[in-house]
């Protein structure tokens, strides 16, 4: 039950940070979908050794989370709750490449180095993917889909699941609860029961659409979505995309971080 | 399971990104096309409770472990191929968005795993013949359970698959398919129970439901001849894309970069070796497999640059990267820190 | 004004499993009436409305708006000017903000984006939430989702406001809120309702519809007091029209109901 509380909890959270209105939440939808693509897309480019220079990536994350006002800790925790998967992926290859490596005095097996390279890009990829709707909201961030020519009605479908997930997570909450009070002890819907338990929210929820359908024709719709005008990119939302994409080619090429260790160091070249 | 940004590499990932527009193209307008519009709302209406079901955990008999319902292949039972591609299609970017599962360049790769083989495969090749002859009880769990368990199996070979192509890890094929495979089995067993026990349910209660779909207009019908010539061609030509990405060397910007900061070079000192296997055979798994950075390999041929020499034993550099790489997290964390403090200067200077 | 005139000719309907939930129902509603329209649950009211509203067709009779006969082929052009709010709003609001929703209706009339937009606007205004505009529908209180509802139906500028339920589920406060903004309305209503001091406030004429069919059509305070006719129709008197809780002595009488005072005042307590 804990779970479907979590969910509602981090919907309704990124749902009201994204109504926030700092200069980050008014860089165009679009322009920030692209520059969060184009980050993804860099550090996923790395190679599977590489860990020293996805580090410089974090500045993009720490620019988001402190210009848009997003608090920290429950961004982490969304993060931590996805690590678990690719810690038990990312475990794995100790096991398959032992081949060594040494740092200084420290000596370890290079499937460790994958491994770090895959959580560092796991926790960052999954930080700016959170922090993209964070700072754009579902129905603006439809409208970057669109702009992008994604089918209409792929856009109006993807805004109703969105708009309905709240009305029935907290349904299928309700309904847990109320069943877990008849059972007691018990781990989850027995599966004899899942039937009739998903069943009956199943055949409400075609009800629910057949009357969302009868509201949406009684006002005029008639399979076209006719979504209104799509805000114009500034040359600032530009600049923004031009700035970071730089960044990221930058710290792609040269290591930034080994740059500046070696300004301390004083070795490496 | 969830293809993830951190396992896939660019060419993967906008490959499939591209296979999944594709089909997501042609999906909407199949819907667009074919369907009265009233499924648009039951298309939305659809997903929110695929997602909610998804967070309801049911007891498995005999195991003592939980599972939850997938979705897709009810999806298709309910919707049709076309409209619930669509439909997993906007479930699996909510979820990569709000929750981080996937990720947005893993996006296309998880729609095609999850949503592809489900709908236009296991759904209409084994789905709606093991069905066809009648609906009843029986014909629904056998072809729930068998068109659920096929299409994650598909699922999890492509999952394999995209991961090997992208080589961001170390795991070796047949390891990682032994792995993949057994484990989505099991989830596909659990899938089919699920879906069979739904699926029953609904067409006891209210069976026009189920018949709208399977003998409803084009909607349910997925000409196969068509989709056996478009799945030919996909794969044909994303395992062409595939194939030749991965054979381009998918480090040879990494090699050039290198040269580019010279700092491919073997300066290890005489003794660190006995050092190492002393250390080593302390720290890492599997101490005896493969560790063939025997003293005179690396020392007689530091120029030969294949994978296994690569390691950058420069303690010079590796020592930078320590050190810098520290000092970015904290130079990141202090631009964090500035830029909260002017913020709070200035939202206290308006008020 | 004839065209904002609405009728009903002996309206018949049932559902597939062969239950008659409408039966020989007829009614002219004119420009500027407001209409209860009472009975138990079950008795037809939603129906009635979905009739009405070219939802449902009826198997026999026929629904006139103005002087159009509604077919499926005129069925757009009347659907302009009837505005339907629906018992429960989360099926109304299905967009992600207030705002969409309530430009829902006139984008899809074909306005162009400036004239929707004062259309949303102005809508938002009458109801009173111009600030939850960028709100998400599914974070919005009972009440204001009632109103953003009332607000997505009265931006297409209907001719008539057809509402089921506008009442129900709903706290003192934010009824009363739905009510003053009824009573201010100019269209021309019809109400469906259980809530009969609602009811008794907004509307000057009530219908009475009892397992399908009309049981009364008449003015508003002379059914509302009629007693009989109310238990018979499986309805009570509404609240503020019932005796005296303290001394037990018949209330009021019209003049006294005309006040709308609707907290128990009586002489006992003077
Ligand atoms: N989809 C349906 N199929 C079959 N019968 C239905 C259906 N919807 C309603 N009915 C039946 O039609 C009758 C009238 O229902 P209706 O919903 O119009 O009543 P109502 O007056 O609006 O009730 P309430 O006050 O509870 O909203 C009821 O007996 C109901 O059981
Ligand atoms: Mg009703």
């Amino acid at each position: 039950m804990s779970n479907i509380i979590n969910s509602l909890y981090n919907i309704r959270l990124l749902d009201d940070l994204a109504r926030k209105k700092t200069f980050i939440h008014s860089i165009h939808p679009l322009i920030k979908l692209l520059t969060t693509i184009v980050y993804v897309a860099v550090l996923a480019s790395f190679e599977r050794h590489e860990v020293s220079a996805l580090l410089p990536f974090v500045f993009y994350p720490v620019f988001i989370l402190s210009f848009a006002e997003i608090p920290v800790v429950p961004i982490l925790k969304r993060v931590l709750l996805v690590e678990p998967l690719i810690i038990g992926i990312g475990i794995l290859n100790p096991l398959f490449d032992n081949y060594i490596v040494v740092f200084g005095d420290i000596v370890v097996s290079r499937g460790w180095l994958t491994f770090l390279s895959i959580f560092i890009k796991c926790s960052l990829a999954v930080t700016v993917s959170i922090l993209l709707v964070a700072t754009t909201g579902m129905d603006r961030l439809a409208i970057a889909l669109r702009m992008l020519k994604i089918p209409r009605i792929f856009a109006l479908q993807l805004l109703l699941t969105y708009r309905y997930i709240w009305l029935l997570i907290e349904e299928s909450l309700r309904m847990v609860r109320a069943y877990s009070l008849r059972a007691p002890g018990q781990k989850g819907v027995k599966i004899n029961d899942l039937g009739s338990f998903l069943g009956q929210m199943l055949l409400r929820a075609f009800d629910r659409a057949q009357r969302i359908y009868q509201a949406m024709s009684l006002r005029g719709f008639t399979g076209e979505y006719n979504a209104g005008d799509v805000p114009k990119i500034k040359f600032r939302d530009f600049v923004y995309f031009a700035a970071w994409s730089l960044f990221f080619i930058i710290a792609r090429i040269y290591n930034i971080a080994v740059l500046i260790g070696a300004l301390f160091t004083g070795v490496g070249r | 399971m969830h293809m993830a940004d951190a396992l896939i590499s660019p060419a993967v990932g906008g490959t499939m990104l591209a296979a999944t527009a594709g089909i997501a193209a042609y999906s909407a307008k199949k819907v667009q096309n074919d369907m009265d519009e009233s499924k648009i709302p039951l298309m939305g209406v659809m997903g929110a409770f695929v997602f909610a079901a998804q967070m309801i955990n049911f007891s498995i008999p005999g195991t003592g472990s939980s599972g939850h319902l997938g979705g897709g292949m009810l999806l298709a039972i309910l919707l049709g191929p076309y409209a619930a591609f669509l439909t997993m299609a906007s479930i699996l970017l909510i979820q990569a968005l709000f929750f981080g599962d996937g990720g947005l360049l893993a996006y296309g790769c998880n729609v095609f795993n999850l949503g592809f083989y489900t709908c236009f495969v296991a759904y209409p090749l084994i789905y709606k013949k093991l069905v066809r002859k009648g609906v009843n009880p029986r014909s629904i769990f056998v072809g729930s359970m068998v068109s659920s368990v096929v299409g994650l199996q598909l699922g999890a070979f492509s999952v394999v698959v995209q991961t090997l192509l992208s080589g961001k890890t170390e795991l070796p094929f047949g390891q990682f398919l032994l792995l993949m495979q057994p484990i989505h089995l099991a989830i596909g067993v659990i899938e089919g129970l699920a879906t069979a026990a739904i699926v029953t349910f609904i067409w006891r209660a209210r069976p026009e439901i189920l018949e709208r779909v399977a003998f409803g207009k084009s909607l349910g019908g997925v000409p196969i001849k068509k989709v056996l010539t478009g799945l030919v061609v996909a794969v044909v030509i994303v395992g062409g894309l595939l194939s030749w990405f991965a054979s381009t060397n998918p480090d040879g910007l990494e090699w050039s970069i290198e040269r580019v900061m010279g700092t491919t070079e073997l300066e290890t000192p005489d003794g660190i070796h006995k050092v190492f296997s002393e250390i080593q055979s302390r720290t890492a798994f599997l101490p005896d497999y493969g560790f063939k950075t025997d003293q005179d390999d690396v020392q007689n041929q530091p120029a030969v640059e294949d994978e296994e020499s690569w390691p950058s034993v420069n303690a010079g550099t590796s020592v930078s990267g320590i050190v810098g790489g520290a000092m970015t997290l904290v130079l990141a964390a202090f631009m964090g820190w500035i830029i909260n403090i002017l913020k709070k200067k200035r939202g206290k200077a308006v008020a | 004004m004839s065209h904002h005139k609405l009728e009903a000719r002996s309206l018949y309907f049932s559902y597939p499993d062969g239950h008659e939930a409408v039966k020989n129902v007829s009614f002219t509603i004119y420009h500027g009436e407001s209409v209860g329209l009472i009975g138990a649950n079950g008795a037809g009211k939603s129906t009635l409305l979905m009739l009405l509203m070219g939802i449902l067709f009826p198997s026999r009779g026929e629904v006139l708006v103005g002087d159009v006969r509604l077919t499926k082929k005129t069925l757009p052009a009347i659907r302009q000017r009837l505005g339907f709010v629906f018992q429960n709003p989360d099926d109304q609001l299905f967009m992600t903000t207030v705002y969409d929703d309530v430009a829902f209706g006139p984008r899809n009339y074909g306005l162009d984006e400036d004239e929707v937009k004062i259309r949303a606007e102005k809508a938002l205004e009458m109801v009173g939430i111009p600030h939850l505009r960028d709100r998400a529908p599914f974070k919005l209180s009972g009440g204001e989702k009632r109103v953003a509802a009332i607000a997505s139906v009265l931006s297409m500028q209907p001719d008539i406001l057809i509402m089921d339920e506008p009442t129900s589920a709903l706290d003192p406060k934010s009824r009363r809120r739905v009510i003053n903004l009824l009573k201010n309305f100019e269209h021309t209503k019809i109400i469906a309702s259980h809530d009969l001091d609602m009811v008794l406030e907004t509307c000057r004429r009530v219908i009475v519809l009892n397992e399908g069919e009309i049981a009364a059509d008449g003015i508003t305070e002379e059914i509302l007091f009629n007693k009989e006719l109310l238990e018979s129709c499986g309805l009570e008197i509404p609240l503020s029209l019932q005796n005296c809780p303290v001394c037990g002595t018949f209330k009021s009488h019209i003049s006294h109901v005309k006040k709308w005072d609707l907290s128990f005042s009586c002489k006992c307590q003077d």
